[in-house]
């Protein structure tokens, strides 16, 4: 579920707010948003793609919180990884695009 | 204070209404907006990130129109179904299907290329598929409520009229009153966590048959995904690599993917952990499995496993009615349900024209919803021009079963109990998966208390009164799962039954459940004799 909004990173554009389709996120007067009901979270990762600066890391643990370390996290590149393999943000090819989806799909029928 | 008092954010007047932005709801919308309806669209959560196929990578049944290839197509499944689809269905989903992904191509749509440059249409990346659809259907001058979950519908002695809800993010209502309603809302996955599921609740089953619809095939409801047991990423596809393993180490015979997921079941009841590792895979196929399904590797990539070389243990995630075939009945070719003005679509309609008792992949799933909601957005908007201007004059009432109310109405933890209550009898794989007339009876007499219990409490127009209502839906649909596995005493499909391991020809029928307080279970033919 998501564990980090990252308030270095984070510029206040409230994407995350509006796409979270489960409704996790609370809008601040004057400052960024908040993570306001995490255990409403059903792990669909769809809040770090929208996430333009990559502010956001949803753990892949959907039944518990696991407190991750920001630091870590980005040491480890994995804040942002997500949306980087999608191909989405500036000066990246979407992955539907790739070549390999043409490829899996000759050799296995994927 | 009056009805309409109570209600007093946001009211709107549109000739069609749909409820739910999945794929379904955006190309019902997009269809009604193009033939010239003034159209609502209103969603739980966002149009664009909500629902199933938001998140997930997905196959289309994407066929040329070449009479041995579509023959092919529609035999595939058939067997698998139960022999419950209809080949004059599967033709028309397969002939709107092919039209709708050659139309997204053209809106934009980066499938990836051929080798001679042609674009190669068989399968969609959910969140580039659905930020396009909510471009589309903004684009086709659809008026987009997100964040606003509809508690009920509006009727008359006419048929359906519109519907209200509330926007969790303003705390306000809305209230759309509509020459036609498109109930577009998703199966029901009962909050199992399972790929963006839990927007998933059954609420449109629940509204439509508050408002006199009928449900159809609502036993094929048990699909069960195999999912790492930390992780919500439930794509099976790819455990056709895996093979299955105790922690010891050794192989648990009999497991897989398809026919295996029972033993799977089986050993998971007993207490035994499975594990799998995708060892099945060849070393050059891994790295365009790792672009296929990009979301398959990232819980593992995010925790340090391998999962081609690493085992990590499994669990059956329930998926319920989304990737069952069970929903709402439909009674024309215009996806029209037997209330005037309420059509369905998507996974809320039935799929068992085009699939009968069984979906294995998402490809039937994800032509259905396009196609089902094209000719739902069509048959919704010929139907509010022929009202013209009675629509305006109507005098519309709530159709909601329990009372809703404006003070504060019922603790939240009593709400989550009792959605614990309705989970604990449709999760367990001793009691939905392998189903008995005695446990299936069990259930139901627990199911029904709670149903009389929900039916008298209060809920509130208000973000927590959603939960309520969901709790509501969930146990309606569970009642209505299990009231026709009940009836169906053989196995076809999904729906296995313990005591009845056999399918049983003479029980080639559809099942519909009707009722709210009292559901009664009939059997309806399938219209056409077996396809061959």
């Amino acid at each position: 579920m998501i564990e980090i909004l990252s308030e270095t990173k984070c510029i206040g554009c409230n994407q995350c707010v509006s796409v979270c389709p489960t409704n996790v996120f609370d809008r601040v007067e004057d400052g960024i948003p908040k993570i306001a009901r995490q255990s409403d979270c059903q792990t669909c990762f769809m809040c770090e793609l929208y996430c333009p600066v990559d502010a956001l890391y949803v753990a892949p643990d959907a039944e518990a919180a696991v407190h991750p370390v920001e630091e870590q996290l980005e040491s480890q590149g994995l804040l942002g990884g997500y949306r980087e393999k999608v191909g989405w943000g500036p000066g990246r090819q979407p992955v539907s695009r790739h070549e390999g989806m043409y490829q899996l799909a000759l050799k296995t029928g994927l | 204070m009056s009805e309409a008092r109570q209600w007093d954010g946001l009211d709107l007047e549109a000739d069609v209404l749909v409820i739910g932005g999945g794929p379904a709801g955006a190309w019902a919308a997009i269809t009604a907006a193009r033939n010239g309806s003034s159209v609502v669209l209103a969603d739980k959560g966002y149009c664009g990130s909500s629902g199933a196929t938001a998140p997930s990578g997905t196959g289309v049944w994407y066929v040329q129109p070449d009479e041995e290839k579509r023959r092919a197509a529609k035999e595939g499944r058939y067997t698998l179904g139960g022999h419950l689809a209809e080949n004059r269905w599967m033709d028309r989903v397969l002939d709107r299907t092919y039209e709708i992904m050659n139309r997204l191509e053209e809106y934009g749509y980066p499938f990836p290329l051929n080798e001679n440059g042609t674009a190669y249409k068989r399968g969609l990346q959910g969140p580039e598929y659905m930020k396009l659809m909510r471009k589309l259907v903004l684009k086709a001058g659809v008026k987009i409520l997100d964040h606003s979950p509809a508690l009920e519908l509006l009727a008359d002695e006419h048929g359906v009229g519109g519907a209200r809800g509330v926007r969790t993010q303003r705390g306000d209502s809305w209230t759309v009153r509509a020459g036609a309603v498109v109930i577009a809302t998703g199966g029901c996955a009962f909050l199992s966590k399972a790929l963006g599921c839990n927007v998933l609740t059954g609420d449109g089953y629940l509204f439509a048959a508050e408002a006199g619809a009928s449900m159809s095939g609502m036993e094929f409801s048990n699909a069960y995904a195999i999912s790492p047991t930390f992780s919500s990423v439930t794509k099976t596809a790819y455990y056709r690599y895996a093979s299955f393993y105790y922690e010891d180490g050794t192989i648990v015979e009999g497991a897989g993917s398809t026919r295996g997921r029972s033993v799977i079941a089986r050993n998971l009841l007993q207490g035994r952990q499975v594990y799998a590792r995708l060892d099945q895979a060849p070393a050059d196929l891994q790295p365009l499995l790792r672009i296929g399904q990009t979301n398959f590797f990232l819980p593992f990539d995010r925790l340090g496993i391998n999962p081609f070389t690493d085992l990590f243990p499994v669990t059956l995630r329930l998926e319920g009615t989304v990737r069952g075939t069970g929903g709402i009945q439909i009674v024309d070719d215009t996806c029209a349900t037997k209330v005037p003005g309420l059509y369905a679509a998507g996974d809320a309609a039935t799929r068992e024209f085009i699939c009968g008792g069984f979906t294995g992949g998402g490809s039937h799933n994800a032509a259905w919803a396009m196609s089902s909601g094209s000719f739902a957005g069509e048959g919704a908007s010929n139907y509010a021009r022929g009202l013209g201007s009675r629509a305006a004059t109507r005098e519309l009432k709530g159709l909601s079963s329990s009372p809703l109310t404006s003070a504060s109405a019922d603790r939240p933890e009593k709400t989550a109990e009792r959605i614990q209550a309705v989970r604990d009898e449709v999760v367990p794989y001793d009691r939905n998966l392998f189903r008995t007339e005695q446990g299936l009876t069990g259930s139901l007499n627990r199911l029904d208390s709670l149903w009389r219990e929900l039916r008298q409490t209060p809920v509130e127009r208000s973000a927590a009164g959603v939960k309520g209502r969901e709790a509501a839906a969930m146990t309606a649909t569970a009642r209505w799962m299990y009231r026709s596995a009940l009836a169906r005493t053989e196995t076809r499909g999904m729906h296995k039954r313990a005591d009845y391991p056999e399918l049983d020809s003479n029980q080639r029928y559809r099942l519909i459940a009707e009722g709210l307080d009292e559901i009664a279970v009939s059997r309806r033919q399938v219209e056409e004799a077996l396809v061959r």
